[in-house]
């Protein structure tokens, strides 16, 4: 991932209390390369407003480093980090305009009057906002004061940006919209972002890499491929995407594969080796429901387990079907609705399959 | 469908009633019952505030005593011109008011009341009436000129005509430092009787002090009362109250013992050597006290508006300030406080207007100089008894309190505003 200078930022082993009993955040250790679209993300609760707030200097690290452009910040004063922000309430001054937000930390820089005139309409032009500019906040509608709050952040060239669930307030379609426009500015600006949501789908389409973030330490660092197909453990399988969870038991390992026996009767399975203690260990094997075959043909899948069909729900594409195996019932399979699928009905009896390395044994 | 629209552009319900008929019918019933609930509070204010307001005011251009105590004079006097002294109708007519009034023993109104705008008329009047009761018979002319030589002044007689209407304007005249001259013209007192129109500056001018002291330290106290964890904040609000808490005379009081000469905080200063045994300081019965005691009883009102606006106010936009670049104290001037406008705004308000009429407190506290303009309203109320003049001064009073909300209005919007 290069050397050392190629990091923007760099939290080393840090720590936060807010009332020096708990552990709010625990040991975060993250690196972000200049230009990356890094993304935090994690349950509500979990502290990342929190490390958020250290990197701007709103809080400060009870231990640990944070380094920013190879100095540590610890003691540097907010104004003076040089960080845009965009706050989850977007904070746009309600007794300023619109031109006279984005003119904001140009003025306070003491900028020359036709810089700044410069500057806050390209930055109005970015977000397309040209024809607003002398409008207040509250006569904006939340999508367009969401676009300003983004164009007052990066209007000072920052060398980092920082944004706060900015989407959470939109409605869907908006956010979505949003979620491209925030991509494209990335892109075209080449500026260095720090996001944080709460939402799986934000950050698997908006993220260069993903840190996602669960009792105050990083589960796992990767871009969103990985994350969503190679799980580390079982709290990122889960709450990345749709997820089958069969709890078990490791009888045999041999090689990147184990053998498992499953917790209720239903036999036993093979998956691939991924973060399993030794045999006899409890484990938990993860599955995502479109990698499950509905009666596949006599020796083309690894693993072949009974099941019964549960509920279907038709979704257009696919139908979502729920089976029960190996006493469990929560198990989805989604069914892709293409020709040669033929149709089950509620309560029947079926054998599902799976490739080894679609399942993979994970921490229990 | 085909019923629904009677008439182009009239909307009718399916029964063909047009569609206002219905719905006011229908809003009829609730807006009888808002006004129920309403009528309890509506009557209270009516009794207890718009009647007095209104009598008070009426007070203050009422003028029944001459015109129903000496109605022959007023009438005999209809047609006198004003250049010489009237013709013996007149002053019979003056013989038989004068008889009629000391029998009825209401001479006396008279007697004060033209004594208001000039003094000596008392003693014109209330020794004349003795005497002319006496009178046997006419001419009277001579006889009452002999009995005072009032009467042969034509000033009298201008007065008691200027004064013979059902309503008056002198005591709006006297209130703003004016007199009518003999002559009917509008001139301005000799100058030590000038006081009104000082103290109406005077009484704005300290109030306007007090808002402003009670701004400045408003704000840092709201400020922490909207910042601090919840525990330190109620305690904190706890103090703030306090004042409400206590009767009105024992914070007086207390004021008057820190403050006296022989008093706390003088002797605390003496011991610290800071001023010496003479040097003790006057911080009370003059300005300095009223406006002492007056900050300490306001600032709660100033406090709690302000309080609930910035308690709206999210730490985010501090923090966005300074995110942008802007050093702490730059944020603070250019984006936190013009987000508590509305709450300076509500809160100098009412700070303003009660000071402007605030009484108890100058009143014991306030010696000579630190009287208010309501001292002297409750002074003619009370002392001189001159309710004319009082309710003049309570008019005049209540223009300036209605002219200072329309600016207000104007400037920050009451619409705006938080009151708390
Ligand atoms: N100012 C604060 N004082 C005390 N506790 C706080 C404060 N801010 C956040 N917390 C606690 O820290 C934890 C993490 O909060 P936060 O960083 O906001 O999480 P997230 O942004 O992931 O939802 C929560 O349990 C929250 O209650
Ligand atoms: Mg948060």
């Amino acid at each position: 991932m290069g050397s050392e200078s190629d990091f923007l930022v760099q939290f080393k082993n840090v720590q936060k209390s807010y009332d020096g009993v708990h552990l709010v955040v625990k040991d975060f250790n993250v690196d972000m390369v200049k230009g990356e679209f890094l993304t935090m993300l994690g349950p509500s609760g979990s502290g990342k407003t929190t490390c958020l707030m250290m990197l701007a200097g709103f809080e400060t690290a009870t231990n640990g480093q944070i380094i920013l452009d190879g100095q540590s910040i610890n003691n540097v004063a907010p104004h003076k980090r040089d960080i845009g922000m965009v706050f989850q309430n977007y904070a746009l001054f309600p007794h300023m305009t619109v031109a006279e937000n984005l003119a904001f930390p140009l003025r306070v820089r003491k900028m020359g009057q036709s810089e700044v005139t410069d500057k806050v309409n390209r930055a109005l032009k970015m977000v397309r906002l040209d024809t607003f500019a002398n409008r207040r906040p509250a006569q904006l509608s939340g999508g367009q004061q969401q676009r300003v709050a983004v164009a007052r952040a990066l209007v000072f060239e920052p060398k980092l940006v920082l944004m706060d669930e900015p989407l959470g307030a939109l409605d869907k379609n908006l956010r979505e919209e949003m979620q491209y426009e925030i991509k494209h500015i990335h892109e075209d600006l080449g500026v260095t972002m720090l996001y944080v949501t709460h939402d799986q789908v934000e950050a698997l389409t908006m993220s260069d890499r993903i840190a996602v973030f669960d009792d105050g330490i990083v589960q796992q660092l990767a871009s969103p491929q990985s994350l969503y197909e190679q799980p580390c453990n079982a709290f990122v399988a889960n709450f990345i995407g749709e997820n089958n969870r069969l709890m078990g038991k490791v009888l045999s390992v041999s090689g990147d594969t184990c053998s498992v026996e499953l917790q209720g009767g239903g036999g036993t399975v093979q998956a691939k080796k991924v973060n399993v203690g030794q045999v006899g260990d409890a484990t938990t094997l993860s599955l995502r429901p479109e990698r499950v075959l509905v009666n596949p043909a006599q020796g083309s899948c690894a693993n072949l387990v009974n099941a019964t069909v549960e509920e279907l729900i038709y979704h257009g594409d696919h139908t979502r079907t729920r089976v029960s195996i190996s006493g469990s019932s929560d198990f989805i399979i989604k069914v892709p609705n293409t020709h040669n699928q033929q149709h089950m009905k509620k309560g029947e009896a079926i054998r599902i399959g799976w490739d080894t390395d679609d399942c993979r044994a994970l921490d229990a | 469908m085909a019923n629904t629209y009677s008439k182009v552009g009239e909307m009718t319900t399916n029964d063909g009633v047009p569609l206002k008929v219905s719905l006011r019918r229908s809003q009829r019933k609730l807006k009888l019952w808002a006004f129920l609930l309403v009528a309890p509070l509506l009557v209270f204010i009516l009794v207890s505030f718009i009647i007095p307001v209104v009598n008070m005011t009426l007070r203050g251009v009422e003028n029944p005593q001459v015109i129903n105590i000496m109605p022959n004079v007023v009438a005999e006097l209809e047609n006198w011109q004003g250049t010489q002294l009237p013709d013996e109708a007149v002053y019979a007519a003056l013989v038989t008011d004068l008889t009629m009034g000391r029998k009825n023993k209401n001479i006396g109104k008279v007697a004060t009341r033209l004594n208001y705008e000039r003094s000596g008329m008392r003693r014109v009047i209330t020794g004349s009436a003795r005497k002319a009761s006496k009178l046997k018979e006419g001419p009277y002319k001579e006889q009452m000129i002999k009995i005072n030589k009032a009467w042969a002044d034509v000033g009298v007689w201008s007065l008691i005509k200027r004064e013979s209407g059902a309503f008056t304007s002198s005591y709006m005249i006297s209130a703003v430092d004016r007199k009518t001259n003999d002559a009917g013209e509008i001139v301005a007192k000799i100058e030590d009787k000038q006081i009104y129109v000082n103290l109406f500056g005077k009484t704005l001018l300290m109030s306007f002090s007090i808002t402003i002291i009670c701004i400045v330290l408003a704000f840092p106290i709201a400020y922490l009362l909207a910042t601090l964890p919840l525990a330190k904040s109620n305690l904190l609000m706890i103090l703030v109250l306090l004042p409400f808490w206590t009767s009105l005379l024992v914070r007086t009081t207390t004021w008057i013992v820190l403050l006296q000469s022989q008093g706390v905080v003088n002797d605390l200063l003496v011991w610290m050597h800071i001023i010496d045994e003479d040097g003790r300081l006057q911080m009370i019965y003059n300005q300095t006290g009223t406006i002492i005691a007056m900050t300490h009883i306001l600032l709660p009102f100033m406090v709690l508006p302000l309080y609930s606006v910035m308690k709206t106010i999210p730490p985010s936009y501090m923090r966005a300030a300074l995110s942008l670049g802007a050093n702490p104290v730059t944020a603070f001037i250019k984006v936190y406080i013009p987000m508590t406008v509305s709450g300076i705004g509500a809160g100098s308000l009412l700070v303003f207007i009660l000071s402007i009429g605030y009484y108890i407190t100058p009143a014991l506290v306030g010696g000579q100089s630190g009287l208010l303009i309501s001292n002297m309203i409750a002074y003619h109320m009370q002392n001189s008894l001159n309710w004319g003049l009082a309710g003049a001064l309570g008019f005049i009073l209540l223009v300036i309190v209605m002219l200072f909300y329309a600016l207000f209005n104007k400037v920050i919007g009451i619409d705006k505003m938080k009151m708390g």
